[in-house]
Formats: structure tokens, sequence, C-alpha cells
């Protein structure tokens, strides 16, 4: 395991730049993921930590060497590819091995280790095969253990998984954990995919816009989201936004927007002005309270063991979400409740939290 | 709903209607206007003189012999010398298998940098290719002929395969760097992160997956240079004219009489080899052609 550095790397494409003044510390044994949407830098990030692509400006480390100059090959990498990217015409063994042979280690010493891979990905009886002959989940587990056999101290991951469908996506998922876990290897893994993002970090990096706009445990990055972005971006079904105004009421601040007035926490007395509200549909509670609003169902979204439900406070739409044992039906009168610590809000304009 | 009505059901019936009858009558037509002139010429190249005279040009062959086609081969006069065409075979041998293995091999290999190498200027060299590729050649030959005969590669063998690979070269390198940027980029970020250099990469990931691009190269290259004749002409030197020039000299330094026949046999023998070529391997091309991404 070694730690990353990326120090003030700026990239470009011709005259685009796709990363500007980017700094990110990635701890030994760590399992960092970079979230954001298409085209944000993800990949570009990984490609200049691998070595594929060359930086514009700014140095990488890997473990305690400066390996801005360096080939692939010699930083001590290993990476998985979204598209598998195994040789078609090697068999399974051959793809695993390529690494060591081409370093030029004896045969049994390359044997023994893709053996050793495989038997962890339970490859085993597969290492005859070609890659046309096997399913999508067994050619990304060959992927893995190609990285597996060359032992580096580092392993990047460029969305593995989404090229596979949702149940193979969770089996795989588990699977990779369990490696982080058994090996303790740094992990570096690019995902649009917010559920592997927080199942799988240690901690994430939320990337737009050419810059990581926050970098935190997943349980920071949910409950207490650094920006508009990063609000919105996590979470599933997504947080309820309003643009309105702080106000300074008799019995403390409120947020106000037409008819509706929401009590907000002491901690917002100075803030004052236009702002964005947010909260997540699973932190709305129903009934109860002496601030509780009365709202009313509109429409009712059953997703197994959870309902999303779209309520009107004061002409203004939430969704929530409650047990699947909680009956509703549009029209239905309810009373709703805003707990303060789950209330974010944001400035508007440069979207900061508060 | 008549209880009569056909109920669709199963594999939809066949309709032949007009507009497929108008496309086999066309298609039929066009296989015969170029298939009579193939069978005047087998027809006559097996007939012997005395009935050639006679006229009767779609006549079956009343007595066929092969007499012809052994003196086209063996003792026809090609010019000063009267040894046949199979001299010229020789020498068109001679020439395309170096032609054709180094043209190809560059090819590749320029494919190959310009579509994974990031190489300074990249665009730049595939532009100046791809205008290489629509220049008429004739244009060149002045030039090229000082600069073969400085190098020493006028007049000889080396002289007509350099000329032959080097105008070779752009449609090879444009046909295999398409070829190649179909090809998923990660396979090759893949080996780049195994360790494999420029040239590892391409013999043991790349070179296994051009057989298709490899098949349609060597049809291009080796019929093309088959049938070439002004390069062949100009830069061969006497010693290595190829069998098209042959067959000229042959076809128009006839004295006294015509040996329709002979020469009838002659032209057949120098088409065999891009014919059986296209008829050995007219699915492969056709395979190669259609390969897009590779899967796997
Ligand atoms: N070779 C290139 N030339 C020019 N621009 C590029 C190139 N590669 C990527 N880009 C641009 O750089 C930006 C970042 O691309 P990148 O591949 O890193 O996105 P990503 O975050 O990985 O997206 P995705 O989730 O879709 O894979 C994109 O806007 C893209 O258009
Ligand atoms: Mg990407």
């Amino acid at each position: 395991m070694s730690q990353v550095s990326v120090r003030k790397v700026d990239i470009a494409f011709g005259s685009v730049p796709v990363l500007e003044q980017l700094d990110l510390e990635v701890a030994p044994g760590e399992f960092l993921v970079l979230l954001g949407p298409s085209g944000c830098g993800k990949s570009t990030l990984l490609n200049a930590i691998a070595g594929l692509l060359d930086v514009s400006r700014g140095q990488v480390w890997i473990g305690d060497r400066n390996v801005t100059w360096a080939e692939p090959k010699d930083r001590g990498i290993a990476m998985v590819f979204q598209s598998y990217a195994l040789y078609p015409q090697m068999t399974v063994a051959q793809n695993m091995g390529f690494g060591l042979k081409i370093a030029g280690r004896p045969r049994e010493e390359v044997d023994r280790r893709v053996r050793e891979a495989a038997a962890m990905l339970q490859l085993t009886t597969l290492l005859g095969r070609k890659p046309a002959a096997l399913s999508g989940g067994q050619r990304q587990r060959v992927a893995i253990g190609r990285a597996l056999v060359r032992d580096v101290g580092v392993f990047l991951f460029d969305e593995p998984l989404s090229n596979l469908d949702a149940q193979l996506r969770n089996e795989l998922r588990v699977e990779i954990k369990r490696l982080h876990q058994q090996l303790g290897t740094t992990m570096i893994y690019v995902t649009h995919d917010q559920i592997e993002a927080l199942t799988l970090a240690d901690r994430i990096a939320v990337m737009k816009d050419r810059t990581i706009q926050q970098l935190a445990t997943p349980e920071e990055i949910y409950l207490r989201p650094a920006n508009r972005f990063v609000a919105g971006f996590v979470g599933s079904p997504a947080m309820n936004f309003h643009a309105g105004a702080i106000e300074a009421g008799k019995s403390g601040p409120a947020f106000r927007r037409g008819e509706l007035s929401l009590p907000l926490p002491d901690r917002f007395r100075d803030a004052g002005g236009a702002v964005e509200l947010g909260i997540r549909p699973e932190h709305i509670v129903i009934g109860t309270g002496a601030d509780a609003l009365p709202a009313a169902v509109e429409m009712v979204e059953p997703m197994g063991a959870e309902t999303l439900v779209w309520a009107r406070v004061a002409d203004e739409p939430f969704s929530l979400r409650v047990e699947h044992t909680v009956k509703l039906r549009p029209g239905d009168r309810i009373d709703l409740s805003f707990p303060g610590e789950n209330v974010h809000v944001f400035r508007a304009g440069t979207g900061k939290r508060l | 709903m008549s209880a009569g009505a056909i109920v669709p059901e199963g594999p939809r019936p066949r309709h032949f209607g007009w507009a497929r009858l108008g496309i086999y009558a066309f298609l039929i037509v066009a296989a015969l206007f170029f298939l009579f002139p193939l069978y005047v010429m087998v027809l006559t190249s097996l007939k012997p003189m005395a009935e050639i005279r006679m006229g009767g040009l779609l006549a079956w062959p009343s007595d066929p012999t092969v007499e012809p086609w052994i003196k086209a081969w063996t003792s026809a006069c090609t010019g000063l010398r009267c040894e046949g065409l199979r001299v010229g075979f020789w020498n068109s041998v001679i020439i395309t298998i170096p032609s054709a293995v180094l043209a190809i091999l560059l090819g590749m290999i320029n494919g190959y940098a310009l579509s994974f190498w990031r190489v300074p200027w990249a665009n730049w060299m595939f532009a100046i290719l791809m205008f290489g590729t629509f220049i008429p050649y004739q244009v060149l030959f002045y030039p090229l002929v000082r600069i073969a005969s400085t190098l020493g590669l006028f007049g000889n063998l080396g002289g007509i395969v350099f000329v032959q690979v080097v105008f070779a070269l752009p449609v090879m390198t444009l046909l295999f760097r398409n070829y190649y940027a179909s090809l998923p980029e990660e396979l090759f970020k893949a080996a780049r992160v195994d360790g494999a250099g420029f040239w590892r990469t391409w013999f043991s990931i790349m070179l296994p997956l051009s057989g298709p691009m490899l098949v349609v190269a060597c049809i291009l290259k080796v019929t093309n240079t088959w049938n070439d004749y002004i390069l062949g002409l100009i830069f061969a030197g006497r010693d290595n004219l190829p069998m098209t020039v042959q067959l000229n000299n042959m076809v128009n330094s006839t004295l006294g009489e015509r040996e329709y026949n002979m020469e009838m046999a002659a032209t057949l023998l120098t088409a065999l080899v891009p014919l059986v070529i296209y008829f050995v391997s007219g699915r492969w091309f056709v395979r190669g052609i259609a390969a897009g991404a590779v899967k796997g």
C-alpha cells in the first residue's frame, strides 16, 4: 500500500482545461471514490495518476516518489477498466500473467501468482478460456485478477461495474470491498453511482467543473454537504430544494417563501438574505410536534420497502419517504415536521452551505 | 372477419413481386455482359489457328487443344527473347512478394503508431498521407526516377520494390489506422499499464487482432502489384519486367499472322493470379471490410 498525492495539477486537452489546480491526498490503504457527473474529469484524473496522460502542470506522487514523469509500469499501480480491456486472443491465465511475463519474471512465479489470484476470485476453472467465452461478470473479475497479480501498492478502478446488470453489480461491489479489506491496498475508484460511492468509500471526492467540490467521509457528505451541488448530487431520491429568504421572527429565524414559513434553528440567526433551503425526503417526519405544518398528499410512489410521498405544504411541493406500512392516498391531509438538525441552507448564487 | 381469412402466424410468406424480378433480370444481363468476352477468350484459346481462320467466334471448338497455352507459357516471343510468359510470371512473383510484405508491414506499423501513440504532428502527417492517396502518381514519375537512380534503385529489383512500397504506403497506412482506431483504446492502455512498450504492444496485442485487415490489405496489394504495368515498365529494368509488360510486348511485337489463340491464352494466364485470389479469399475480404470493433 502506498499513499497517492496529486499536487496542484492542471490538465488540458488542447486549449480546453479539464482539471485546474487540483490537490488530492490519499492515505495508504485508503479506499477513495471519485464521484461526479459524466464529463467532470474523473477518468482524466485517474489516467493522470496512472501515467496514461501527461499533466500540464503540477506533480503526482505515489509512495514517496515523484512519478510525474514515470511510465505507468514504473508507478506501482494497476488499473481496471470499464470495458474490461481483456486481450481477446489470450486465455484468462495469459491475460492475468501478461504483465509479469513482460517484466521477465520466471514462469513458475507467474503461474503461481496467477493461480493465487484466480483462487481469490473464483476463476480457477476458467483459466484456460478466452475472454469471448466468459460472461460480463466473469470478464470483470478477470480484469480485477489481472490487477491483483501485479502485486502493486495502488489499484485504480475506472467505473469497473457500470457495464454490468444491477445484480452482478451488487455482487462484485461486495467482492471489491472484501478484497480491499483482505489486501489493505490503496484503492482509487471512479464512479458516477452514488450507492457504490457511499458503500465502498472511506472518503469520497465529489467532483464537478474541473475541481473537487467536497472531500469527506460518506457520512459527512450525506449529512453535511458542502454546497448545493453536492447536496443535490448525493442521495436518492434527491433532496427537496426551495429558494427563498431567511427572516428574523419573534421566535427565532425562519425560512420564508410565499405562504410557507418554516422555523429554523438558532444557528441561522445571523444568516439573512436570499438562500436555498434543502431537506432530504427521509428526514421529513409525519405528524406531531409544535412546529408541524399541515400538508396535502398529492401523489404516492411505492418503492417496495418504502414509499415516496409527494405533498404540498403552503402550496410548495415536498417529497418524503415513509415506511411501506404507512398507507396514504392522494388528497389525505397530514402534518409534517422538519427537524432543524437535518435542514440545510445554502447561500443563493454561490451555493455555499451556511 | 370471414372464416376463411388467413391468420398471420409463423414466418411471413415471401413475395416474389415485379421489383424482385426486375432486379434478377438486371443482374443476369449484367453478368452475361461481363462473361461474354471471357467466354470468347476461353474458347478461342482452345482452338487451333486453322479453326480460328474460318471465323465463327462463338462456335464451340471442334478440335480443342491446349497447344496455345503451352506455347504462351514456354516459347512465345516477348520482344527479342522467346521463352514464353513464364519468365514474366516469375518476375512478377519476385516483385510482388517483397512489395506486398514490406508495404503491409510498414503500413501496419504506421497506422498503429498514428492511432495509438501520441506522435507529434500526427494529424498533420496523416493529412499529408491522405493527400498522397489522391495525387495521380504519374505526376511524380520524373522526380521519382531521378531520386531512385541517385539511390541506385533504378532499373533493378530493388527499384521496382521501392517504388511499389512507396506508392502503396498511404493507402496501407489509412487502412490500418482506421482499423486500429476502431479497436477499444482501453486495450492499449491496459497493455501500457502492464508494461508493454511500442513493439511489444504491437506484436502481442495488435498484430493478433489485425487478421481481417491483413487479408484485405494482402488482396489489395497483391492484385494491385500484379496488375501494375507502368511502374514495372519504368522502374523494373529489362531483366525484371513483370508479366503484364511481357504480355504487352508479346501481343504488340507480333510479326506476320496474329496468333489469337496463343494471345488469348497468355492474357488468361496473366489474369489468373488475381482471379484465383478473389475466388479463394472473397469471403475473408468481405469479412475484413465489415470487421468493426472486436468484442471481448
Ligand atoms: N482526448 C480528449 N480530447 C479532448 N477532450 C477530452 C478528451 N478526453 C476527455 N475530454 C474532455 O474532458 C472532460 C473530462 O472527461 P473525462 O473522461 O475525465 O470525464 P469523466 O468524468 O470520466 O466522465 P464519464 O463519467 O462520462 O466517464 C470531458 O468534458 C471531455 O469532453
Ligand atoms: Mg470516465
